[in-house]
C-alpha cells in the first residue's frame, strides 16, 4: 500500500504528523497547494485563491514549537466568500460586492489565525448565500467532486467541493437553511451547524440574521470537533453571541451509544424523499440501534410548515440586510443623476434573479395591510415549531434524519427554483428556525453518490451530538467509498 | 368660525455619551468629518451592532425625569428606507416595545399652565449628516452635490413623542423648552438646538371649535430653534384656517420650514408606518432590565427644574421671574444656593447673580461652574456690600476683578483700601472742593436742572474711587448746594 498524500490526512491525522514532525508545514503546504492546482480548473470551489500562497504562508509561520501548539496550526482551511477578510475580497459571489475588500476581518477568522492555519482561499457560494446550489454565484458555478454533472449543493458549495476533494483540510461555510449541511451531505463530508449564537457572526454577511450561523466543514467528526473547539468562545463584537462557560469539545470521545435515546421524526420520512436516500438513512439508523442506541419514531407535527416559515422569515429579513448594496458604496457603481435612479440602476444591474426575487417577495411580506404582516404570522408559527423541538427532547437525547430528501441533483434543475421553493431545504431549515445545532455524517452511498445522516441536539448540547456523531462513525467501518473524490484523480 | 389647532412635538435628543449607541466611536461636534466612524456606524456588510448601555442609563433616566414609565422588556427594531443617511438602508430604532411609556410635563408661562402628556421615548441611531455644497443660502435644488459626513451615524438619541394636546404655538415652545431643561439638568443630553444635539418636529391639525373630530395632521421639519418653532406653527395654522375656510383639504404631508424665507414646502406625502418595512432587530436581543437599576437610576435623579424653581420662591422668598432664570441651569441654580448658604441675603445675592455676574458669565462667554472663584467668595464679598463696607460702585469694580482672577474679596478691599467712606467730616471736604471745581453745574442746578446732581454725585464717586457711601453723598451735596444757593442770594 502506498502512502497517503499529505493532503489526504484528516486534520487531526495531519496536526499530529506536524507535532510529530514527520513532515513540515511547508510539506503540507505544498501537497495541498499541488492538489488545489491539479483540481481548481476543474472545480470551481474558489472565487480567489489566497496571495501569499499556501506554502508561502507555512514558511512565514516559522519551525514548530511541538505540541503546543493549536492543533489548527499549519492547516489550510477555506473561508466561504461572505464571510470578511481584510487580506481577501469578499464577494458573497455577487457583482453588487465584486472588489470590496473589508477593512476588518471576521471574528472567526481571526480565531484561525490566531491558531496559525493556512488561508487557501475564498471558496465559492450561491449569491448571497441564496440557492441550494453554488449556481447562482455571479463568478461561474462548482461542480460536485463525486460528479461532474451534479451540483455540489449551496449554499456553500465551493467549500464542501474543497474539503471534499482535498483542496483542504477544513473549510467555514454558513447555514441559513441548510447552506452547510446539505452540501456536506451532497459532497460526502461531515458539515456542523452549530447552536444559533455559539460561533460569532461578527463579519459573516447578512442573509437572514435570525437564522445565519457560522458553521464547519472536515473530512471526520473530531475534526469539526477541533475546529469548533478554537472558534466557539463570546464574542464582545457579536450582541448575540452566547456567554455560556467554554467546552472542551475535542474531548467529545465518542459516546456509547448503549441507552442513548434518539428520535427518528416520522415526518422525515413521508412524501418527497428518494426510496434510494430512505433506504440508506434507514440502514444508518439501523447501524446506531445495533450499537446500543435506543431508536423510537417521534413526532413534530410543525414540521410541515416549517418550509414555508423559513421562507418567509429568510426572504423578509434578507430585503432588509441586502438593502445596503445599493450599488453605490460597494462593487460597481449604479448610475443615474439622482440618488433615487442610482440605487435603482445599481440594484438592477449588480444584484442576480434568484436575489432580486427573494428581495422583492420579503419586501412584500414585511408590509403591513390591516394587522401583522406575514413576517409576523411567520413568527408565530416558528415559536410552534420550537415548542415541537422542545417536547420531542423532553424524551430524546438526539433526533436523527435524512439531511437531504435526494442525493446531489443535476446542474441546472435549480434554474427554474426560485425563491428556494424546491425542497433541498425539508429537513435542515428547521433546525435554523430553532435555532439548534446540527450535523450531518456521510452514511453511505445511493448509486455513486453520497447521502448524508442529520443529527439535532438541543441548544448547546454540541458536546452530545459530536459524541454521538462520533459513535456513529466508529460503528460504520471506514470504506474508502466514503470519501471517493479524496481519493480519485480528476475524471 | 373659529378653529383649535392640536400641536403634538417629537424631539429628537442626543445623548451625551462618550461614544455611540452600537460601537465605540467617540460623540464629537465638529470633527473632521467622517474621522469618527468604522465598519459598524458605515453600516458596512458583516458587521454587527452592540448596544451601549451608558446610553440606555440616559434614556431611562430621561423617561424617569419626564414622568414615564420604564420598560423592563424593550426591544429594538429596523426601521427600513433608502437615503444616503442610512448607510445600512434601515434605521435601528424601538417600534413595538420602546424603552418607555407615558409621563407628563408641567408647562407654567406667564399666560399658560398646563400638564402636557407624553406618549412614549425610545432609543435609536442618529442618521448621518448631510451637507449639501454649493446651494450657499439659497434653496436645496441649487446644491451642486450632497456629501455625507458618518460622524453623526449611530450617535444615540432618544425620541420623545408628546401627545397631540397643545392649543398654542407658545405652550409647544414652553414644553420644549421644559423638557430641554430637564435633559439638561439630569444630565441627559447637552440639549443644543443650535448645534443640533436637540432637534424638533411637530405635527398640527386644526378642527372647527364645535367638531369633535380630528383635522388632518402635517407635519412640520426643519425647525432649528424654539423661536423658529413658534414662526412656523403660527405660519402652519394660518395657512391652514385659509385652506378650510376656503373649503379645501388639507394634505396629509410632511412641510419643510425654510428658516430664510419664513415659509414652509411641501416636503412629501407623509410615509405610512407599513412603507418603514418594520421588522425585529435580530442582531440585538431584547432588552431586559433589571428593576433594582431602574430603581437605582431614579434615587440618583437630581431635582428637576420644576422643583427647583418652587424651592426657589418658596425657600428664599424669590419672585416667580427670578426663580426661573436662577434656575435656568442646574449649575446656575447651585451657585445661587451655595452662595446663599454662606449667610448673605437671599434677594442680595440674587440681584447681583441675575444682574452683573451673569452680565460678566455672559460677557466672558464662560459658565457659572468655570468661574475662578467659589460661591463662598462671593458670599464674603456681598456680605461687606450688605453692611457697608463697601459700595455697590466698589462691589461691582471687585466682582470684575473676581472673575478675571483668583483673588479674596476681603482682602482685596482691606490692601487696597477700598472700605465705604462714611465719615461726615472727611466727605464734607470732597464734597465742598466738588462744588467749588463745578460751578457750572451748581448753576444748572440752581436753575432746577436736578440731573446736574446726578453729575455731582458722579464727581464726589470719581474723586473717592467710589468709596464714598452714596446716600451720604447725596444729603452733604444737597446741604451744599443749598448753602451755595443761599449764599448767591
Amino acid at each position: 500500500m502506498t502512502l497517503p498524500e499529505l493532503f489526504q490526512l484528516s486534520l487531526h491525522e495531519a496536526g499530529q504528523g506536524l507535532r510529530r514532525q514527520e513532515f513540515s508545514v511547508v510539506e503540507l503546504a505544498r501537497s495541498y497547494e499541488g492538489r488545489i492546482e491539479e483540481t481548481e480548473p476543474h472545480l470551481g470551489s474558489f472565487i480567489a485563491l489566497a496571495e501569499p500562497s499556501l506554502s508561502h504562508q507555512a514558511q512565514s509561520l516559522g519551525p514548530s514549537t511541538g505540541q503546543k501548539h493549536s492543533w489548527l496550526w499549519g492547516i489550510p482551511g477555506g473561508i466561504k466568500d461572505n464571510i470578511c477578510t481584510s487580506a481577501l475580497p469578499t464577494t458573497c459571489a455577487s457583482l453588487s460586492l465584486e472588489g470590496f475588500v473589508p477593512p476588518y476581518t471576521a471574528t472567526v477568522v481571526s480565531r484561525l489565525e490566531q491558531a496559525g492555519y493556512l488561508c487557501a482561499g475564498k471558496t465559492n457560494l450561491d449569491e448571497f448565500a441564496m440557492g441550494s446550489s453554488t449556481e447562482t454565484s455571479a463568478f461561474g458555478p462548482t461542480v460536485n467532486p463525486w460528479d461532474s454533472s451534479r451540483v455540489p449543493g449551496g449554499s456553500s458549495g465551493g467549500s464542501a467541493a474543497a474539503v471534499a476533494s482535498g483542496q483542504v483540510a477544513f473549510a467555514l461555510g454558513s447555514d441559513t437553511g441548510g447552506s452547510i449541511r446539505q452540501p456536506a451531505a451532497f459532497c460526502g463530508v461531515v458539515g456542523l451547524k452549530p447552536t444559533y449564537g455559539l460561533l460569532s457572526r461578527y463579519g459573516l454577511i447578512a442573509y437572514a440574521s435570525s437564522l445565519d450561523q457560522v458553521g464547519i466543514f472536515t473530512r471526520t467528526v473530531y475534526d469539526a470537533a477541533l475546529v469548533l473547539q478554537e472558534l466557539a468562545a463570546h464574542d464582545a463584537k457579536d450582541a448575540t453571541s452566547s456567554r455560556r462557560p467554554l467546552v472542551r469539545y475535542a474531548e467529545a470521545s465518542p459516546y456509547d451509544l448503549q441507552g442513548v435515546r434518539i428520535g427518528v421524526p416520522e415526518e422525515c420520512f413521508g412524501l418527497s424523499i428518494q426510496p434510494e436516500v430512505s433506504d440508506v438513512v434507514r440502514a444508518a439508523i439501523r447501524a446506531l440501534a445495533e450499537a446500543g442506541a435506543h431508536i423510537e419514531l417521534c413526532s413534530l407535527p410543525h414540521l410541515p410548515h416549517a418550509l414555508a416559515v423559513y421562507r418567509v422569515i429568510a426572504a423578509a429579513e434578507a430585503s432588509s440586510n441586502l438593502a445596503r448594496f445599493d450599488g453605490v458604496a460597494y462593487g460597481q457603481q449604479g448610475h443615474g443623476d439622482t440618488v433615487g435612479t442610482m440605487i435603482r440602476s445599481g440594484r438592477s444591474t449588480f444584484i442576480g434573479d434568484e436575489v432580486k426575487r427573494r428581495i422583492l417577495l420579503g419586501t412584500l411580506l414585511l408590509q403591513r395591510g390591516e394587522g401583522s404582516s406575514r413576517y409576523e404570522h411567520a413568527q408565530r408559527v416558528r415559536t410552534l415549531i420550537c415548542r415541537d423541538y422542545e417536547r420531542a427532547f423532553s424524551r430524546f437525547d438526539v433526533l436523527a434524519c435524512p439531511t437531504t430528501p435526494t442525493v446531489a441533483l443535476e446542474s441546472g434543475q435549480w434554474a427554474d427554483d426560485t425563491c428556494g421553493l424546491g425542497e433541498a431545504d425539508l429537513f435542515t431549515a428547521p433546525v435554523n428556525l430553532a435555532g439548534l445545532p446540527a450535523i450531518s455524517v456521510p452514511c453511505g452511498l445511493s448509486g455513486a453518490l453520497p447521502v448524508g445522516l442529520q443529527l439535532i441536539a438541543p441548544a448547546h448540547k454540541e458536546k452530545r451530538l459530536l459524541g454521538v456523531a462520533r459513535a456513529y462513525e466508529e460503528c460504520q467501518p471506514f470504506d474508502g467509498n466514503r470519501r471517493g473524490p479524496l481519493y480519485g484523480r480528476r475524471r | 368660525m373659529n378653529f383649535i389647532p392640536l400641536i403634538g412635538l417629537e424631539i429628537h435628543a442626543e445623548l451625551a455619551t462618550q461614544s455611540k449607541l452600537f460601537c465605540s466611536c467617540p460623540v464629537a461636534f465638529a470633527h473632521q468629518p467622517n474621522d469618527l466612524t468604522c465598519p459598524v456606524c458605515l453600516g458596512l456588510p458583516g458587521s454587527l451592532p452592540v448596544l451601549n448601555r451608558r446610553a440606555v442609563e440616559l434614556a431611562v433616566r430621561a423617561i424617569l425625569a419626564l414622568g414615564g414609565e420604564v420598560n423592563p422588556l424593550s426591544s429594538f427594531a429596523r426601521k427600513n428606507y433608502f437615503y444616503p443617511d442610512t448607510p445600512k438602508g434601515y434605521q435601528i430604532t424601538q417600534h413595538q416595545y420602546p424603552l418607555g411609556w407615558g409621563g407628563k410635563v408641567l408647562v407654567e408661562g406667564e399666560t399658560h399652565r398646563q400638564k402636557v402628556g407624553i406618549r412614549r421615548i425610545h432609543l435609536e441611531e442618529d442618521a448621518a449628516k448631510l451637507v449639501h455644497e454649493g446651494a450657499g443660502d439659497g434653496p436645496l435644488e441649487q446644491a451642486q452635490a450632497t456629501l455625507v459626513d458618518y460622524n453623526r451615524s449611530g450617535v444615540p438619541l432618544i425620541e420623545i413623542v408628546s401627545e397631540a394636546e397643545m392649543e398654542t404655538p407658545e405652550m409647544a415652545q414652553g414644553f420644549l423648552e421644559e423638557v430641554k431643561q430637564i435633559l439638561q439638568y439630569t444630565g441627559v443630553s447637552h440639549g443644543r438646538m443650535e448645534q443640533g444635539s436637540l432637534r424638533v418636529d411637530c405635527n398640527i391639525s386644526l378642527r372647527p371649535e364645535a367638531s369633535l373630530s380630528w383635522g388632518q395632521r402635517v407635519e412640520l421639519k426643519n425647525l432649528a430653534s424654539s423661536r423658529s418653532l413658534v414662526r412656523a406653527l403660527h405660519d402652519e395654522i394660518k395657512r391652514q384656517e385659509g385652506l378650510l375656510r376656503a373649503q379645501e383639504p388639507v394634505l396629509p404631508e410632511t412641510r419643510h420650514w425654510d428658516e430664510r424665507r419664513e415659509i414652509s414646502v411641501a416636503l412629501r406625502g407623509k410615509e405610512t408606518e407599513s412603507e418603514y418595512r418594520y421588522l425585529p432587530e435580530a442582531d440585538l436581543p431584547p432588552l431586559l432590565l433589571e428593576r433594582s437599576w431602574i430603581a437605582q437610576i431614579e434615587a440618583n435623579l437630581p431635582q428637576l427644574p420644576g422643583a427647583r424653581r418652587r424651592r426657589l420662591t418658596e425657600q428664599y422668598g424669590l419672585s416667580r421671574y427670578a426663580a426661573r432664570v436662577l434656575a435656568d441651569s442646574r449649575s446656575l441654580a447651585d451657585f445661587y444656593e451655595e452662595t446663599v448658604a454662606n449667610d448673605v441675603d437671599a434677594k442680595l445675592a440674587a440681584n447681583w447673580i441675575m444682574g452683573e455676574l451673569m452680565h460678566q458669565v455672559k460677557e466672558r462667554r464662560t459658565t457659572f461652574c468655570q468661574l475662578p472663584f467659589a460661591p463662598a467668595a462671593l458670599a464674603r464679598l456681598l456680605s461687606m456690600t450688605a453692611d457697608g463696607t463697601i459700595s455697590s460702585a466698589v462691589t461691582k469694580k471687585v466682582l470684575d476683578r473676581m472673575c478675571k482672577e483668583d483673588i479674596d474679596p476681603v482682602e482685596w478691599v482691606e490692601t487696597k483700601n477700598l472700605t465705604q467712606i462714611t465719615d461726615q467730616e472727611t466727605l464734607s471736604v470732597v464734597v465742598d472742593r466738588i462744588l467749588k471745581e463745578n460751578r457750572a453745574a451748581v448753576e444748572s442746578f440752581r436753575q432746577g436742572k436736578s440731573k446736574a446732581l446726578d453729575r455731582l454725585v458722579g464727581k464726589v464717586m470719581q474723586a473717592t474711587h467710589g468709596r464714598a457711601k452714596p446716600r451720604l453723598v447725596h444729603v452733604l451735596l444737597r446741604k451744599g448746594l443749598a448753602r451755595t444757593i443761599d449764599e448767591h442770594e
